[in-house]
């Protein structure tokens, strides 16, 4: 008999009534209020468990560290007794060969049922050996693993898009996951590292719910990156209002004025962080003074610099933004009207001492 | 063809009348309202990207920022709306009304006009021609820094608008794929923004040539905007 959620929660010596507890609470976090709870409660007693294998590419692991960090330690718990039963090399107790084999019978015995979750990214350079995993290319692990699947989580900026191995010249060829994959569900959970509720959510949503979230035009969950961090940020009413501070510790910076002429990218940046905030809602990035760096956006290390407003476009070299250039072509363009109009003028006046002179 | 067609025409004309009847009231009256929504979208999207001193007072009395944005989307739907409008005026006007929105490629003797034009304007020709619509340079510039230019600041700034207004709105759904396409929302502004100087370098040509044209041409300029006739000096 397949075991179902419930069971190996059991198993793990998680009593019913934190189990109950932990229904509501997801319910609550994928804001589909109370009336979920048992939805959930029940799809997890009866759903046989869906296997979740977590590969890890070319990453710095922050994912895993935000995940691990998910402000309720229920949330924790249960969402990490679901996964590490499988596979993800950091956190397993197995090693090897006999990690490896976890893969393969995965593979085998739930065909086309499990998910894999991807941290980090393939480097495709030099045939992959940038990333060696069991003495082969990550990327031939990852197609592999991923062949079989029933959906694909990336996990993070890296696996989303790339983030900061394939910054520019990016020479390793750091590909983000769904270049490299087709013709399955892949859910893109950007940010560097994504919250850790945004993950476990994502997690939960797939497991009790079997089936992906409904995502955006760049594959992300829409209840998570639907909105941008400025469109709910606390410092708004500053923004609004054309109260700004102008550098690190003026009087706007102390009063807690709006970030965006320190370079915030909130405006430009979709993101929970604003809402749901950091480690257990204890702050997030601007309530702690600094502005957003956009780390949840394509390509952000690329963007120009990360305290500017107005900031560099790439296409016209390093240093150029749209006022440098924009601003030369007007300021070309307007000496060369005075220049031409001087020239009309002594035209004009030579021609008319001509008609005079005749 | 159209410019051919028009110097003969003016030829006729000029030796007949002293005037004929060019730019419609449509396309007079939108010439003027766009001009002014460009300048009003000009200024406040210039201080959207960089906002001016902070206000002093509590940000519940202020609404700075806000009042500049709001301006600016204001100007856009007008902006917006005149463009199409003036789409719709290019199928049912005269056939000056279709000038800006497409160019005689194809014919030989608009690309000589448009020489000549160069010349006229590089000091290199003593005599301005006659034209009863656009002359051909004008209209080669129209197209690309205005027509063209136009269309990609309505898109880029309905893209950025769509993120205010938010998922599943008509201006997302419309045009909430540009983002993405140009790379993301911060390259969308960018984008936005240096076309606001490209524009704008295009505005100060125009007014210098319209000005300089009214002076030195055959032909009235100014006054054929705003009363629709276009009057020959000679
Ligand atoms: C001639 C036409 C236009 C010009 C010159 C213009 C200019 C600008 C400029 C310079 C910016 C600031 C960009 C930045 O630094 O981030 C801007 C932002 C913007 N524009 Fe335009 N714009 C034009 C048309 C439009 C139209 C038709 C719309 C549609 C409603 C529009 C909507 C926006 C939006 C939503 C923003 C971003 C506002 C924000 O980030 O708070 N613009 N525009
Ligand atoms: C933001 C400012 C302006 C913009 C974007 C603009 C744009 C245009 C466009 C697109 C046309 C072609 C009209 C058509 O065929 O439908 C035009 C024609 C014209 N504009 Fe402007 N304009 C601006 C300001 C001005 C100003 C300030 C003047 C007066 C000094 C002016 C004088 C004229 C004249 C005389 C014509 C007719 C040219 C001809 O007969 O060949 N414009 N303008
Ligand atoms: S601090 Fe940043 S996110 Fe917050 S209102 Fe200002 S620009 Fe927007
Ligand atoms: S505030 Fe911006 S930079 Fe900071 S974590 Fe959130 S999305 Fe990333």
């Amino acid at each position: 008999m397949t075991e179902t959620f419930y069971d190996v929660l059991r198993r793990q010596g998680i009593t019913r009534r934190s189990f109950l507890k932990f229904c509501s609470l997801t319910a609550t976090s994928l804001g589909l209020g109370s009336a979920a709870a048992p939805r959930i409660a029940h799809a997890l007693e009866t759903k046989p468990r869906t296997p979740v294998l977590w590969l890890h590419g070319l990453e710095c692991t922050c994912c895993s560290e935000s995940f691990i960090r998910s402000a309720h330690p229920l949330t924790k718990d249960v969402v990490l007794s679901m996964l590490s039963l499988d596979y993800d090399d950091t956190l397993m107790a197995a090693a090897g060969h006999q990690a490896e084999a976890i893969i393969e019978e995965v593979k085998k015995k739930y065909k086309g049922q499990y998910i894999v979750a991807v941290e980090g990214n393939p480097p495709l350079n030099e045939d992959g050996m940038f990333c060696i995993q069991g003495g082969r290319p990550f990327i031939d692990k990852l197609k592999e693993t991923c062949a079989d699947a029933k959906a694909i989580i990336s996990w993070g900026s890296c696996a989303s898009y790339g983030c900061v191995q394939a910054a520019k010249p990016n020479p390793t060829r750091a590909t983000p996951v769904h270049k490299v994959i087709s013709g399955k569900p892949i859910i893109n959970v950007p940010g560097c590292p994504p919250i850790a509720e945004v993950m476990t959510g994502v997690v939960t949503y797939m497991l009790t719910f079997d089936r992906v979230p409904e995502l955006d035009r760049q594959g992300r969950p829409k209840m998570f990156y639907g909105q941008r961090i400025h469109d709910k940020c606390y410092r708004r009413g500053h923004f609004d209002a054309g109260q700004f501070a102008e550098a690190w510790d003026d009087e706007g910076a102390r009063k807690g004025y709006c970030l965006y002429k320190m370079g915030c990218k909130g405006p430009t940046t979709y993101n929970a962080c604003s809402s749901m905030r950091w480690n257990g809602g204890v702050s997030w990035p601007v309530q702690s003074g600094h502005g957003c760096i956009g780390c949840s956006e394509d390509g952000f290390w690329d963007k120009g610099s990360f305290y500017d407003r107005v900031t560099d476009i790439k296409q016209f070299g390093v240093e150029s933004n749209a006022d440098k250039v924009g601003g030369t072509v007007a300021a070309v363009t307007g000496a060369a009207i005075a220049a031409h109009a001087a020239v009309t003028a002594l035209a004009r006046a030579r021609s008319k001492n001509e008609t005079n002179g005749e | 063809m159209l410019s051919q067609q028009d110097m003969l025409e003016a030829e006729r004309h000029g030796r007949q009348v002293r005037s004929i009847y060019v730019y419609e009231a449509p396309v007079r009256l939108w010439h003027w309202i766009n001009a002014a929504a460009m300048v009003v979208l000009a200024v406040t999207g210039y201080f959207i990207g960089l906002p001016p001193p902070s206000v002093p007072g509590e940000a519940v009395d202020n609404f700075l920022l806000g009042y500049i944005r709001f301006a600016h989307f204001a100007a856009g739907y007008v902006f917006a709306i005149g463009l199409l409008a003036r789409v719709y005026w290019a199928c049912v006007g005269n056939h000056h009304a279709r000038q800006i929105f497409m160019l005689p490629v194809t014919n030989r003797a608009w690309w000589s006009e448009v020489l000549f034009e160069l010349r006229w304007y590089l000091f290199l020709e003593k005599h301005p021609k006659k034209y009863v619509g656009h002359n051909p340079m004008a209209q080669l510039m129209m197209f690309f820094f205005f027509t063209l230019l136009a269309f990609g600041m309505v898109i880029t700034g309905f893209a950025l608008y769509s993120e205010g207004a938010g998922q599943g709105s008509w201006s997302d759904t419309l045009f909430g794929w540009v983002l993405p396409l140009l790379g993301g929302s911060m390259q969308t502004h960018s984008w936005h923004r240096l076309g606001m100087w490209i524009m704008m370098s295009f505005v100060l040509v125009h007014v210098y040539a319209a000005i300089r044209e009214d002076i030195m041409s055959r032909q009235s300029l100014i006054s054929t905007m705003v009363s629709g006739w276009r009057m020959f000096k000679d």
